[in-house]
């Protein structure tokens, strides 16, 4: 279970205030205006944002002053998720230890981990070589073979199209289902909330609120929430 | 509250960046420390301060101001010999003085091939031939440095450009200024503190006592008056303008990055019109030119004098890189950490880098060789001495070249490598090397040729049993044996060339550079 | 050589090596490199002291004594070898010499006595040029002339410092006029000799400051008898070239051989045509061949060591202040 306890989040003037708890194995999305702090939030979480006061608690054990790879988190940014310079076996396989000296069998999970996202055969390949939804397949073969408990995706979709978003996001869903890792999305699209998450985040005027079922919030929305859905 | 993570730690770089600041700081103190009470600066000392400002800041300002036409004409142009040329662009820089000077006159001096061709001497010695002689340094310098601040910009940003159908103004605004803010401060600044050390060719170009510089008082406190205290005061002014210098660059230098690139080769579609290729044309045959003539001189005079090399210039040439090699390992055992350390932050590591740049070499080996006599025989250090003080010199070009580099890469997948838990080892091997292979190549390029090329330190140290090839060419000059001399001139060119070649060949990844 | 005999003593050195006395002689550069007198005068002395010479280079004359001072008492060095009359005045008050206990008689064209220093060489400064140059005869001629010179800056150079104190000595207090005149002849100043000459071979200027034995190298060495030495009416200033022994030395007995050794014909043989320059005691087989086609000053001047010291501030001064206007 994730809990933010009074959590205050700087980032310069900007403060963002949170105290919720996320229920394990839930996916949420993080909805709310442009620049309202929905990357401050997850990237708070990862460890990318101070935390001016409050608590960061996984399972009961505080993480807020934790290394960002020390965290129980795997991410994925909206853009740079994979090194140009790697080929895609490498860049997953970093999520497995960081040096790459990988054993025999963690070679065998990095290749299951490609084959399962659609990559089969691919693993030789430089990311400069592949379309941007294999790319973010690859980003994703790397997720899973992070085994995080907690998944948090920073619009790492937002450059494909509709039809490939919808794809990926199916994908997320499934490996999700594979490994119960729990899911913080940030998402400007409620059809994104409707079409994987189980509850919402909204986030504005400063504050994150606690998440809520999302099927209820949006056919019935808060104000706030109202006025961004337009 | 924890300071925010970096990928990298900076304790290595700042651990790298005290030992230079010891090193140096510390052969001032020797000398200080030996000094008698001895006058102090007198007007002619202020004199030769003067004169060193004012033809540094000239020097600097044509080199780099220069440097931008040709580094732009260069970035946007593809010709045969274009890779050969940028390569050639090293040469001048790595030239002993002297084997330069003499390679300049044959070109620009009054019996050169100019004065032969106008039928007339030209005026070379003033303020002017001095300018001259540093441009002929320095302008290929600064044209790499800023080459390289274009290449730095991705693909990617090339590529939108042409899509919004940005001409080559709009292109100017959008890329290149931002680029050329961050580029030329730094480039302003290395090649402003070069030109403060300058002393041969200041006085030799200079036409006489006009020209004296601050290294030329330095030279006259230590073996005309043996006024140690004077001798390091004016290092001290050496070292104080150029850190005056190095941080009005910094404070100046901003913007930020192009962001990330997925290493597509770099494509251009602006500048087609005939003016501008005319122009690119242009400033590129000049450039090369103005370059390559003396460079022809050097080869011209040294070819006869190959044959007659005495074996122990040969000796003397296998020493020599020895010696490159072992200060080009050094210096990337400085430079690489302390880049890094510059790049998640500690800016301000970049003046301990300058420090070597700034110092006396007469100044600095004085102090070595007090701190090394009373323990052991300074000849066993002659070498090592040598190879660390070469690297300790050309330590800020390198964290010219390699900084703006180290900040791209940390500001590009900092982020994502910390995510992956890679701090550390890790993602300086993974990341940050790889990434950084072009510029470390072209750094320890730079090293390995200027370590071969100067003289530096050496006097004091100087073993006769095992000189390096410089050296050995004085000898040979002050024998009387020109053209053996001109001959070894030319192997030291070759050598130097081929060392900068291949550590530079071997650092490339951009399939276009 | 303290660190090395160290070593050798922790690593078990043969009783030969432990046994043989070294001998350290600090000299100038282009003594020891492999066309200077060096390698040679090496080989002689070993053959007859039984001992282990060591050449050390150090720069020129001046680096060669700034280093001395750096080093004190301290120093390695048994004998000194190659500093000139211009520094011999400040060699001496450095304290760090001894007497010397050589007389013999030199062919010098000045008397020379220094209770702390042996010559060992000498010769003129002179403007070397072209043959078929008619070179002027004096410095009046020479500042009247088209004719460009280079020289060597006395701040960075022997040779340079050698022509200030010719110019003091010919004109005294006429010196500033002198150097006045000569301003618009001057090409330009180098940092040394070798750049000087350098620049004169590849034609940048008429002439250059040298010696009257230059064109001897051309001439033995190249075959090439182009090149000669312009004599000045007022005279052509020396440079007498000297060795001495330090207090300090471990080795006082072997120096003080050295020294003899110096000024006997093994060593003074060797001296023309190595050094290019006059030994400071004619061997007895005489010069070598081409030696006697070298132009003869009718005057030789040379300032005592003392007279030199004094002089060189106030000559500094007024070089600096014609040749800056």
């Amino acid at each position: 279970m994730l809990k933010l306890d009074s959590l205050v989040i700087a980032n310069g003037d900007f403060r963002l205030s949170a105290d919720f708890e996320v229920p394990l194995g839930c996916k949420v999305a993080v909805i709310g205006p442009s620049g309202a702090g929905k990357s401050t939030l997850i990237g708070a979480i990862a460890g990318f944002q101070t935390v001016e006061s409050g608590r960061i608690l996984w399972g009961g054990r505080a993480i807020e002053q934790d290394q960002p790879g020390q965290r129980p988190v795997a991410m994925l940014f909206q853009d740079g998720n994979l090194f140009p310079h790697l080929t895609i076996a490498q860049n997953a396989g970093l999520g497995i230890r960081p040096d790459l000296k990988l054993t025999a069998d963690q070679d065998m999970a990095v290749l299951a981990a490609l084959d399962r996202v659609g990559l089969s055969g691919m693993g030789g390949r430089k990311p400069g070589e592949l379309s941007g939804g294999q790319q973010s397949r690859a980003a994703l073969a790397r997720v899973l073979v992070q085994d995080k408990p907690l998944v948090l995706l920073d619009e790492p979709f937002a450059a494909l199209g509709p039809a490939l978003k919808g794809e990926m996001l199916d994908l997320v869903d499934a490996l999700l289902r594979e490994t119960g890792a729990t899911l913080l999305m940030v998402s400007h699209d409620p059809s994104d909330a409707r079409r994987i998450a189980d509850q919402v985040i909204l986030v504005e005027g400063g504050r994150a609120h606690a998440p809520v079922e999302t099927h209820g919030l949006l056919d019935n929305p808060p104000p706030a929430l109202k006025a961004y859905l337009g | 509250m924890a300071h925010r993570a970096q990928p990298v730690s900076a304790k290595p770089g700042i651990g790298a960046a005290l030992c230079v600041a010891v090193l140096i700081l510390g052969s001032l103190l020797a000398v200080v420390l030996r000094a008698e009470a001895g006058r102090g600066l007198g007007p002619a000392d202020w004199q030769a301060v003067q004169f060193t400002v004012v033809q540094a800041l000239l020097s600097a300002g044509l080199s780099v101001g220069l440097a931008v036409p040709v580094a732009r004409a260069l970035a946007r142009r593809r010709f045969r010999g274009r890779r050969m040329l940028i390569t050639l662009l090293g040469a001048p820089f790595i030239l002993p003085v002297i084997v330069a000077v003499l390679g300049l006159l044959e070109v620009f001096g009054r019996s050169g091939w100019i004065s032969q061709l106008l039928g007339a001497p030209v005026q070379i010695y003033g303020l002017h031939g001095v300018v001259l002689a540093h441009v002929f340094f320095n302008l290929p310098l600064a044209t790499r440095l800023i080459l390289q601040g274009w290449q730095e910009i991705p693909a990617e940003r090339f590529r939108l450009a042409a899509q919004l159908g940005a001409g080559p103004r709009e292109i100017r605004t959008l890329l290149e200024y931002p680029m050329l803010r961050r580029a030329v401060p730094g480039a302003l600044a290395v090649v402003f503190a070069i030109c403060l050390t300058s002393f041969a060719v200041a006085l030799t170009l200079g036409g006489g006592p006009r020209a004296t510089t601050i290294e030329l008082a330095i030279y006259q406190a230590f073996r005309f008056d043996f006024d140690l205290g004077r001798a390091a005061l004016l290092s001290c002014i050496q070292i104080g303008l150029t850190v005056g210098a190095a941080l009005v660059a910094l404070r100046v230098s901003s913007g930020d990055g192009f962001g990330a690139g997925l290493d597509r080769p770099v494509q251009r579609w602006d500048g087609q019109g005939l003016g501008l290729r005319v122009l690119d044309g242009g400033m590129i045959g000049l450039a090369t030119a103005f370059l390559v003539l003396p460079l022809i001189a050097i080869v011209l005079s040294g070819v006869p004098g190959l044959a007659r090399l005495p074996g122990s210039v040969w000796n003397a040439a296998l020493w020599s890189v020895m010696v490159a090699l072992a200060s080009t390992a050094i210096l990337l055992l400085l430079a690489v950490p302390i880049a890094a350390a510059i790049a998640v932050g500690r800016q301000r590591l970049e003046l301990a880098g300058l420090l070597g740049l700034a110092a006396s070499p007469l100044v600095i080996g004085t102090g070595l060789f007090l701190m090394i006599h009373p323990i052991a025989d300074p000849f066993a250090f002659a070498l090592p001495v040598t190879a660390v003080v070469n690297a300790v010199m050309a330590l800020p070009f390198a964290l010219r070249i390699l900084v703006p580099r180290a900040r791209q890469v940390v500001a590009e997948f900092g982020r994502l490598g910390m995510m992956l838990d890679m701090s550390g080892w890790p993602f300086v091997r993974f990341v940050l090397l790889p990434r950084m292979r072009a510029q470390i190549g072209f750094a320890a390029g730079l090293a390995a040729a200027l370590s071969m090329g100067d003289l530096g330190v050496i006097a004091l140290f100087a073993d006769p049993e095992v000189a390096t090839l410089p050296l050995q060419i004085y000898r040979l000059m002050g024998a009387y044996r020109m053209e053996a001399a001109a001959g070894g001139s030319l192997l030291l060119l070759v050598l130097s060339m081929s060392l900068f070649w291949i550590f530079d060949r071997g650092g490339r990844w951009h399939a276009e550079t | 050589m303290k660190y090395l005999a160290f070593a050798a003593s922790v690593f078990g050195a043969t009783a030969a090596f432990a046994e043989t006395p070294e001998l350290t002689v600090y000299t100038y550069d282009s003594f020891v490199s492999d066309w200077g007198p060096g390698p040679v005068v090496e080989a002689a002395f070993e053959e007859v002291c039984g001992c282990d010479l060591k050449f050390v280079g150090a720069g020129d004359g001046a680096a060669l004594l700034a280093r001395l001072r750096l080093e004190g008492a301290r120093s390695d060095a048994d004998v000194v070898l190659g500093l000139d009359t211009n520094l011999t005045a400040a060699a001496a008050e450095t304290g760090l010499f001894a007497p010397h206990a050589v007389s013999v008689e030199y062919d010098l064209p000045v008397a020379f006595e220094d209770p702390l220093f042996v010559p060992f060489d000498w010769g003129y400064f002179a403007f070397v040029h072209n043959a078929d140059l008619q070179g002027p005869t004096d410095f009046k001629a020479l500042g009247a002339s088209d004719l460009k010179i280079v020289i060597q800056d006395p701040r960075s150079s022997t040779p340079g410092l050698g022509l200030l104190m010719w110019v003091k000595e010919a004109y005294g207090a006429d010196a500033p006029a002198i150097w006045d005149g000569l301003a618009d002849n001057i090409v330009t100043v180098t940092k040394g000799w070798s750049e000087a000459y350098g620049l004169f071979l590849e034609g940048e200027a008429d002439m250059v400051l040298s010696y009257t034995t230059s064109p001897a190298y051309h001439l033995i060495a190249e075959e090439d008898a182009s090149k000669a030495a312009a004599v000045f009416d007022e005279g052509n200033y020396m440079q007498v070239e000297v060795a001495g022994k330090l207090a300090a030395s471990d080795q006082s007995e072997l120096a003080d051989q050295f020294l003899a050794f110096m000024v006997s014909d093994a060593f003074q043989s060797v001296i023309p045509t190595t050094n290019w320059m006059y030994p400071a005691v004619t061997p007895e087989a005489g010069l070598p061949d081409g030696f006697d086609t070298l132009a003869q000053p009718g005057t030789s001047l040379l300032m005592s060591s003392q007279a030199a010291a004094d002089a060189r501030d106030e000559a500094l001064a007024e070089w600096l202040t014609a040749l800056s206007q």
